[in-house]
């Protein structure tokens, strides 16, 4: 069991699993379930991880990345690079090979022609196209010749796998999406709903937030693949019962996303039938201390730039001493399990990115947490167990959306705070309306009426030069721009503006590396962004299911054409 | 009585052309938004284009009239072209409701789900009113005897514990422990043959229980309680002592009184079917018209909420004129006009 | 017997109140005797039970997670080590708080509605369209734009727990006070055209006397069938409330968000969901009983039995 555990999770896994097997459809249907079910099987419509990873295995980008974040070449013979000859020298464009005989599922052969569809597809004004930021800076996207795609920027750009790289922006037919540009876009429901691609499966029916049946392509590139003959991906519910149908009852082979208490899992997993499995990518759950001051006497100058500085949260010491007294460890635990991990840094992820300067956080120092405020001044002098300066007193209200993992940690850390003598009002805002952006509503994330705010972000793809802008000082968010803005937590500093500025330019990939990890440690030495844990992505995967590898980085579904039915043992 | 009728379906025009303002106005209203759930990676601008693209940049009387004139006029002539074959107008052009998060036409949407909610929550409702009625009238006949403890005590658990509770509980013991029951409902399953009818009915069994106890739970109640209130009456008395049988008495004269209230009930919970039952409809993945509803409602989705929630307003008055009508029919004291 | 104390009872009677008859008779209805004393003995409990088990509900002891129940926690803990014994008691309070007050507001509400429409032909119209429009109206939209509206508000003037208490209480008598009003309407109808109302109007009766003298006791059954039904139904709404994001804050546990969350760790530990769905069901059995004996005392063909 455990050994063939390993086998099935190690990346030996596809190569036994291609041994294993050499018929396409062999090995009947295989039952996905994901607790959110998809609305639409195109991703452009839709920025859902449900349906990016839906319409993954249809349809196909040029390279994918892979469990550790390296690029794979899928539709593309090979991924360009300066020594190839793939990106010019002043790294203002990129030119990309197809393998050869590509066929869509009709029969029709792919060209460099739907590339250039995809990219105007998605970059018509009227489209509402969600994946835009992925066509960010493309001046135009030529086909040289059938085979050849040149991508040019409008400036030189040191990562030049944005479009059409990953699954959340694959190439689509141009022959089906023709009359669907722009305006016209939503009226197609048909092509939305069963989009003709590249990849191992085709759409056989699609039920909207219901289920899905898919079957295997004809024409795959892969004679042998995939093994499966058709693939029911079925939606709705709720996490731990999904869990439920893949590792106590069987009835599914795999299920997605399954953020549950680490203990129910676990007792789930005795049954023997499945096992959780996590892959780690980017995202942190992270605590932003807002530096604005929230107060509603403010009225409309309420946490923006023009109301002030916050009246001790931009003081680092509290800000130290608070994620002092957490700890990280305990909240994995409760909260995680093996899908998570303590992290001390914004940016966790890649390797050549995660900076270990401020490792110090993993043990929690309530002692020289106190410390640290005593001897910044701020003492408890009435004895009603919360500190106060100067008349000030050290009592936060911090909100999170509504999920019961967040509201676990919510619980713990208020009473690390409240031992360090800091009082805390909790507050759980719906998700829908957290994430909302509604700029009419006081609870969205981004108007921050709050003293603190719980959330987990993350980057897509591996290059965080744009995630690390997200703290730019013209990035606040504030009335004039209806509150759009990253900067959450209102972070300004002259110095990381610099780097940002840096970083646009740097070609070198170890010097990209070594300006990402300054910058992380900038926002991290600043104490307004307190991060408390690397955030996994954990799926339930049958013990008869072969060849997955799991991955945070692309669709999970990634490699859906490697993946085998295990012969019963 | 027909004057009547006629009135009040005159009456409910205005009605539900003020509902269905309100309606609008309140989803407009509520601080959710329809790129809430999408990942945090898709930047804000990205976000502004896809509101844009919904038709939010346009003032709301602007969207309230278009949506009321695609579900009044270009809905309804849709329907009637699909029906007929016929083609009226334009019809190539004209603008259907569209869902945001599906960008598909909602009321295909809505086609797609009836089935299985109708199945399902129909069903159900079926089953706890032919529970209820008898429950609640031996209960009241009977008042205070160990079968009455009992059907209290037993309708009051079931309405107490909610369906998140009492559905996992069945999940546990049936699908988990003895494997006997799927806990996914295939909602792909079409019955064909006596396999598959089967399969049908297992796949029923405990969604259709768990809402049935609590359909039964609030009705039984409300039956006894009819029923206790008629079996005290005078006419009871007067028709015992001219010697009718007790059969006739209770079951003729009684019960249909009794029955008086709980026809509103009954009336006012029918079109709770069509809204469909969400709690349940999510733990057992009947993905009916419930969880459309709330997938909405989470989304934002204004189109696809607004024109459910007309639906239902409309199933509401209707329904409510129909108790009314039945009222009476079955009390002929009561008089509207 | 005697002629005797017939005599007495008679000259005595003119000094029993209505009430002191009602209590009489409730006396004598068993299942509402042992209701009222079930029901007073968790009201007692959840008032001054945290006063005696001096736990902090919201204490976590990280080291005793999910154990089951001891000594030192007679409920178990859960998930994150906070005792359950502490959190039911303190729940109670506002599952109770809640669950009587949202449930007297729709009662009122729609006794009222029910009352008004029914006797008097000219409010029926609107008021029957009036309910139509809150049973059409979708509950979550009108609480997200409820809350939006008046939570800063309500924090500002009474603080957070107090404001949200009066926004919950709020929100729930407002959205379940429609099927009562429809019910007691549909009774009024028919209780209307009956002979003692029809004598009490002939006589030059003032219909409020005519409403609360003869009309309001003759449909006490359904208000208390669906006064029982909402307590229940109040302490589950809030519990759905809170799971949505739109209830107290997650550091003010009650009951239906105690079961809530221990739905998933029903098969861990089972004691997280049997105690407070046993503390709910206990609640609106014994709010059942006494409203059967209610009704019972006061209905005067039965009183005197």
């Amino acid at each position: 069991m455990r050994l063939r555990h390993i086998l099935t999770t190690a990346a030996a896994g596809a190569l036994i699993a291609s041994a294993a097997h050499a018929e396409r459809g062999e090995d009947g249907q295989l039952n996905i379930i994901y607790w959110q079910a998809p609305s639409t099987l195109n991703p452009y419509l839709s920025g859902g991880t449900k349906e990016v990873e839906a319409a993954s295995l249809v349809i196909e980008p040029l390279a994918r990345y892979d469990e550790n974040g390296d690029m794979v070449p899928f539709l593309a013979a090979e991924i360009p690079t300066q020594e190839n000859g793939g990106i010019s020298e002043d790294l203002t464009s990129i030119t990309w090979k197809l393998k050869p005989d590509l066929k869509w599922s009709d029969g029709t052969d792919v060209t460099a022609e739907d590339a250039v569809f995809t990219w105007e597809y998605c970059t018509h004004p009227e489209g509402g196209c969600a994946q835009a930021s992925y066509f960010d800076g493309v001046k135009s996207v030529e086909a040289v010749d059938p085979q050849t795609i040149k991508i040019t920027f409008d400036e030189p750009k040191p990562f030049p796998y944005t479009a059409l790289v990953g699954s959340e922006s694959p190439i689509i037919q141009k022959a089906q999406f023709q009359d669907c540009l722009g305006a016209r876009a939503p009226e197609c429901t048909e092509e939305n709903f069963g989009p003709i691609g590249t990849g191992p499966f085709t759409v056989a029916e699609f039920k909207p937030n219901d289920v899905i049946l898919f079957e295997a392509s004809e024409t795959y590139r892969e004679p042998d693949k995939p093994a499966f003959a058709s693939v029911l991906f079925k939606g709705g519910g709720d996490a731990a019962s999904a869990a439920r149908s893949v590792l106590e009852t069987g009835e599914f082979d795999y299920a997605w996303n399954l953020q549950v208490e680490p203990e129910v899992l676990t007792a789930m997993e005795a049954s023997g039938r499945g096992e959780v499995v996590s892959a780690f990518a980017t995202s942190v759950e992270r605590l932003h201390l807002n530096q604005t001051n929230p107060d509603p006497s403010l009225g409309d100058q309420r946490s923006t730039v023009e109301g002030g500085e916050h009246p001790f949260l931009t003081d680092r010491k509290v800000g130290q001493a608070l994620s002092m007294a957490i700890d990280r460890t305990v909240l994995v635990e409760t909260g995680y399990g093996a899908a998570g991990q303590p992290t001390c840094n914004v940016l966790p992820a890649p390797e050549l990115y995660a900076s270990t300067a401020n490792d110090g956080c993993l043990v929690q120092d309530m002692e020289g947490a106190k410390a640290l405020l005593e001897e910044a001044g701020w003492t408890d002098e009435d004895g009603d167990g919360v500190r106060e300066k100067d008349g000030q007193r050290l009592s936060v209200l911090y909100q999170t959306s509504t999920n019961s993992v967040r509201q676990g940690a919510q619980a713990l850390i208020k009473q690390w705070w409240n031992e360090l003598g800091v009082e805390v009002e909790l507050r759980n805002v719906d998700a829908n309306v957290f994430f909302g952006g509604d700029p009419s509503s006081p609870d969205t994330f981004q108007k921050f009426y709050a003293d603190i705010e719980m959330y987990t972000n993350n980057f897509a793809g591996v290059d965080p030069e744009a995630y690390m802008a997200d703290w730019a000082c013209d990035a606040i968010p504030g009335p004039s721009t209806q509150w759009q803005g990253t900067n959450i937590q209102r972070f300004c500093s002259e110095e990381y503006d610099a780097l940002i500025r840096a970083m646009a330019t740097e070609a070198d990939i170890e010097k990209r590396g070594e300006i990402a990890k300054a910058q992380n440690d900038l926002l991290m030495q600043s104490y307004s962004i307190i991060p408390l844990v690397w955030r996994g992505n954990p799926s339930a995967i049958s013990a008869t299911l072969q060849g997955v590898r799991m991955n945070d980085w692309d669709s999970e579904m990634w490699n859906i054409a490697d993946w085998t039915r295990a012969e019963p043992s | 009585m027909l004057n009547f009728t006629l009135r009040r379906l005159l009456m409910a025009i205005p009605t539900l052309i003020v509902i269905s303002f309100i309606i609008f106005a309140l989803l407009d209203l509520a601080p959710n938004d329809p790129t809430g759930d999408l990942p945090l990676t898709i930047p804000p601008e990205v976000r502004e284009q896809i509101r844009l693209s919904l038709g939010l940049g346009e003032p709301f009387h602007i969207r309230y009239l278009k949506w009321l004139q695609q579900f009044m006029v270009n809905e309804p002539l849709n329907l009637l072209e699909q029906w007929t074959g016929w083609s009226i107008g334009d019809s190539e052009n004209r603008l259907r409701i569209t869902s945001w998060a599906t960008r598909s036409p909602v009321v295909d949407l809505i086609a797609q789900r009836l089935p299985q909610t109708l199945w399902v929550v129909g069903m159900s409702y079926v089953v706890g009113i032919l529970i209820a009625i008898p429950i609640g009238v031996i209960s009241a006949y009977k008042q205070y005897s160990w079968f009455d403890q009992f059907g209290t005590f037993f309708s009051m658990i079931g309405f107490s514990v909610p369906t998140f509770f009492t559905g996992l509980v069945l999940i546990l013991v049936f699908s988990v422990n003895l494997g006997w029951l799927p806990m996914i409902y295939d909602t792909r399953l079409e019955v064909r043959d006596l396999g598959s009818f089967w399969a049908q009915v297992k796949q029923m069994i405990m969604p259709v229980t768990v809402l049935a106890l609590f359909n039964a739970a609030q009705l039984s109640r409300f039956m006894r309680a009819s029923m206790l209130d008629n079996l005290s009456q005078d006419y009871v008395r007067t028709a015992r002592a001219k010697g009718m049988k007790e059969r006739v008495v209770l079951l003729v004269h009684v019960l249909r009184n009794s029955l008086i209230p709980v026809v509103t009930v009954i009336a006012l919970g029918i079109p709770t079917i069509f809204s469909g039952a969400i709690i349940t409809e999510q733990i057992f993945r009947v993905n009916g018209l419930g969880q459309l509803l709330i997938i909405g409602i989470q989304g934002a989705d204004i189109p696809l909420v607004q024109t459910l929630t007309f639906i239902f307003a409309i199933l509401i008055v209707l329904f409510n004129l129909i108790a009314d009508v039945a009222y009476g029919i079955l009390d002929p004291r009561i008089r509207y006009d | 017997m005697t002629d005797l104390t017939l005599a007495e009872q008679a000259v005595e009677q003119p000094q029993r109140s209505l009430w002191t008859d009602v209590w009489l008779q409730f006396r004598h209805h068993k299942g509402a005797l042992a209701g009222s004393f079930i029901f007073a003995a968790i009201v007692l409990g959840v008032i001054f039970g945290p006063m005696l088990y001096t736990l902090d509900p919201q204490f976590i002891d990280t080291s005793a997670r999910n154990v089951g129940p001891s000594l030192a926690h007679p409920m178990g803990t859960d998930n994150i080590g906070r005792d359950i014994f502490a959190q039911v008691l303190q729940g109670g309070r506002i599952s109770l708080a809640v669950g009587i007050t949202a449930m007297l507001l729709s009662l009122v509400l729609g006794t009222f509605v029910g009352v008004l429409a029914g006797y008097f032909r000219r409010l029926d119209g609107p008021l029957m369209r009036l309910t139509d429009l809150f049973l059409a109206l979708p509950i979550l939209p009108l609480l997200l734009v409820i809350i939006m509206l008046f939570r800063e508000t309500l924090r500002a003037a009474f603080g957070p727990e107090t404001g949200i208490f009066l926004l919950i209480v709020f929100i729930i008598g407002i959205t379940s006070w429609m099927q009562t009003a429809r019910i007691v309407r549909g009774d009024v109808l028919a209780l209307k055209e009956r002979e003692f109302v029809l004598a009490a109007q002939s006589i030059g009766t003032p219909g409020r006397r005519i409403i609360t003298r003869h009309v309001l006791p003759n449909v006490l059954s359904p208000i208390m069938v669906s006064a029982t039904l909402g307590v229940a139904n109040a302490i589950i709404t809030e519990s759905a409330l809170s799971f949505l994001g739109l209830g107290f804050p997650s550091d003010f546990p009650t009951w239906g968000r105690l079961l809530f969350d221990g739905a998933n760790f029903m098969t861990l530990t089972p004691a997280r969901v049997i105690w407070p769905g046993l503390a709910i069901s206990l609640t609106v059995l014994s709010v059942n009983y006494i409203g059967d004996g209610l009704r019972d005392a006061l209905d005067p063909r039965i009183r005197g039995r």
